[in-house]
């Protein structure tokens, strides 16, 4: 086994945490400051990509597509806490699931009906389409390498927006101690629609940077969303460490369980009970890591509860 | 008595001799959303091309298509397969892209007795002991492609090659058929999620495993993206990727671009293919939907073809299944890759080609018909079918 594979698995991993990392971001704080669990969060990703895909066919050009994306999907996503969520922080958690899940499939058949079922195309810009020689002989798609840019840029920014203003005070504050945060004047009403106008941008770039990897098509806010929930999980509710944590996690895990696992298995089983075991293996690799947290540390890695 | 007589005599009038049907019902089922839903779209084009070149008849009897849209869902599928039998009382059942969804299905088609003309899918299961007298296959066996192309490789000297293939049965028999035929060695074989769309992971290993070339059964948005993510990673530079042909065809061409040119691919049609009812097709289609037709578009013009002829040849009487299997069998049309004719198990005995992605005479990337590979080829499970 070589060290390139390793590297560059390890680079897949990053990307796809980082890109988790959004979703998650997003997720945690909703989950941890207003209780409320959002299954339409995929569909503001969905939301992000699409915009993203029609500003692209309209401009030309990527960086705007990117901008559009979050600006609009910021825009829906406010809307959508002061219009809709807003009513549903008091009820318990089916009524939510079961109004969130319905604007799950209104966001579907939405698009379904605004842009056919088809997938649409959404191409990363020319000068990012091929490769960049990282090491001598050792090709990285150029396009992943802004993926991972972007998302450690987002990380640190958030980081910087949560541990060093004002804003994010209120929101560690929020999520530590909603009760005590209230009772001690702060503006609820308005920080929840803050932080669901973030954590709906959040979504749109993780859309808009995945669809020209991916496909931009009705439901793809689905699987990922069940990822980004086991993020959360690992990481531990409401903790913006725990969701770049278990993001991270999560990718290498996935990442690398899919080239290691089969390999080990083909030295110790025959190539065909190999080649079939080792994809199932695989696919439930993280969901097996998730139960390991549960079961030892059912808080999450970095509870956001002290 | 004189009143058992006449009751008698009802009865046998209410049987009566087979009357000829009004019109006939085809229940279109196929994958038509999601990142494969130009596959399902080419299929339904072009089996109503064929009935529109007809006046929107089939066998001369007014036709109306039953769409439903299986998602690529063996679920989806079944549940939209009992709407099609029991509510629309469909009298022919096509449009299946996935193999998946034909394994989940086929055994209520065949329960109710209904013919099952298969556009695309056609499974080794369905092929060998498990062949039934309700289905006939106008596209080829579900190893007939890779075994072409596993001829190829090994014909022009690769001796090591990866293969890619999602997880399910139709990624099993490509990879035995490619193996059949093919003569040398085979570095690894990864089979994927049906439906991935991220090659991150596969494309490193591919790397570390340095073929001479690689083998891909993707088809659909997951061949789209492969080989978008496979020239971004530069792979392309240190090997030669081959595919089958829906996963070099026109709209794969058109989603990925200039990165195809060049690429082979075995099909056992191709666009540009010499005979007079190809040369109608591919004409009527461009003018029809501005496009060229794809393999899957062929396969359902041909199903719709055989459907036709066969329906004529009883003259429209459809309830007698027995005379109507014969007419199938005997395929009495002209189809777009020239002869056509059916195996003891209802699947093509036909020619495969070598197709290259090169530069049309308009400047745009197209298929181009570069040699035939195998000759009136009968798949390995013929053998094993004895149909009742």
């Amino acid at each position: 086994m070589d060290l390139i594979l390793f590297f560059e698995q390890g680079l897949n991993g990053l990307q796809f945490g980082l890109m988790l990392f959004l979703l998650a971001a997003g997720l945690t704080l909703v989950f941890g400051i207003m209780d409320m669990i959002n299954l339409a969060h995929g569909s503001l990703y969905m939301i992000g990509a699409y915009l993203a895909a029609l500003v692209l066919e309209s401009t030309g050009s990527f960086l705007l597509a990117v901008g559009g994306a979050l600006a609009g999907t910021a825009a829906i996503g406010m809307l959508l806490e002061v219009g809709i969520l807003r009513r549903l922080y008091a009820r318990d958690h089916l009524s939510q699931v079961l109004a969130t899940f319905a604007l799950l499939l209104i966001a579907n058949e939405a698009m379904r009906i605004l842009f056919g079922s088809q997938a649409l195309a959404l191409n990363p810009p020319e000068a990012l389409s091929g490769p960049v020689e990282l090491l001598p002989g050792f090709f990285y798609p150029a396009y992943r390498l802004l993926i991972i840019a972007v998302g450690l840029a987002v990380a640190l920014l958030l980081y910087v927006l949560v541990a060093k203003t004002r804003v994010g005070m209120l929101v560690r504050a929020g999520a530590s101690n909603r009760e005590m945060a209230l009772a001690m004047g702060v503006n609820v009403k308005a920080l929840f629609t803050v932080v669901f106008g973030v954590g709906a941008a959040l979504c749109a770039l993780a859309g808009a940077m995945l669809g020209p990897l991916l496909a931009v098509e009705v439901g793809m806010g689905e699987s990922i969303l069940i990822l980004a929930f086991v993020v959360i999980v690992i990481g531990g509710i409401g903790s913006i460490r725990g969701a770049l944590a278990g993001a991270l996690i999560v990718g290498v895990v996935d990442t690398l369980g899919r080239t290691l696992l089969p390999m080990s298995l083909r030295a110790v089983l025959s190539p065909a009970v190999a080649s079939n075991l080792g994809p199932s293996l695989a696919s439930i690799l993280i969901y097996v890591l998730m139960a390991a947290v549960l079961f030892w540390r059912p808080q999450g890695l970095f509870p956001a509860r002290g | 008595m004189t009143r058992f007589i006449a009751s008698l005599a009802a009865l046998l009038l209410s049987v009566g001799p087979l009357h000829a049907a009004d019109k006939i019902k085809i229940g279109f089922l196929s994958t038509m959303s999601g990142p494969s839903a130009a596959l399902g779209i080419d299929i339904r084009d072009g089996f109503a091309l064929a009935m529109q070149q007809n006046g929107g008849t089939l066998g001369g009897l007014p036709a109306e298509l039953v769409v439903g849209d299986d998602q690529q869902n063996a679920d989806t599928g079944k549940q939209l397969i009992e709407r099609l039998l029991k509510k629309d009382r469909v009298d022919f059942v096509t449009g299946i892209v996935f193999t998946n969804v034909m394994l989940a299905v086929a055994p209520a088609v065949f329960d109710a007795q209904t013919f099952l003309i298969s556009a695309n899918a056609t499974p080794s299961q369905l092929s060998g002991a498990g062949c039934s007298p309700w289905f006939f296959s106008t596209s080829w066996q579900n190893d007939g492609t890779h075994e072409a192309a596993g001829k190829y490789i090994s014909d022009k000297g690769y001796n090591s090659v990866v293969l890619i293939a999602p997880n399910y049965p139709a990624g099993k028999d490509a990879l035995t058929g490619f193996k059949r035929f093919y003569k040398g060695a085979v570095l690894d074989e990864m089979y994927t999620k049906l439906g991935q769309l991220d090659y991150a992971a596969e494309l490193a290993q591919l790397r570390a495993a340095k073929p001479q070339a690689v083998y891909i059964f993707l088809p659909g948005g997951m061949g789209v993206n492969f080989i978008k993510q496979y020239n971004a990673a530069g792979l392309n530079r240190s090997m030669v990727l081959v595919g089958p042909g829906f996963s070099a065809d026109e709209d794969v061409i058109k989603a990925v671009g200039e990165p195809m040119a060049g690429m082979f691919n075995t099909a056992q049609w191709a666009h540009d293919l010499d005979n007079a009812q190809n040369k109608r097709f591919v004409a009527d289609f461009r003018k029809q939907y501005g496009r060229t037709p794809t393999v899957y578009a062929s396969q359902g013009y041909d199903a719709a073809r055989l459907i036709d002829a066969a329906v004529r040849e009883v003259k429209g009487k459809i309830e007698d299944k027995a005379a109507l299997r014969k007419a199938f069998e005997a395929a009495n049309f002209q189809s777009v890759r020239g002869e056509f004719k059916f195996n003891v198990n209802h699947v093509p005995i036909q020619n495969y080609y070598l197709r290259q992605v090169v530069k049309g005479a308009d400047g745009k990337l197209t298929n181009k018909l570069v040699s035939t590979i195998l000759t009136e080829h009968k798949d390995a499970y013929a053998s094993a079918c004895k149909m009742k």
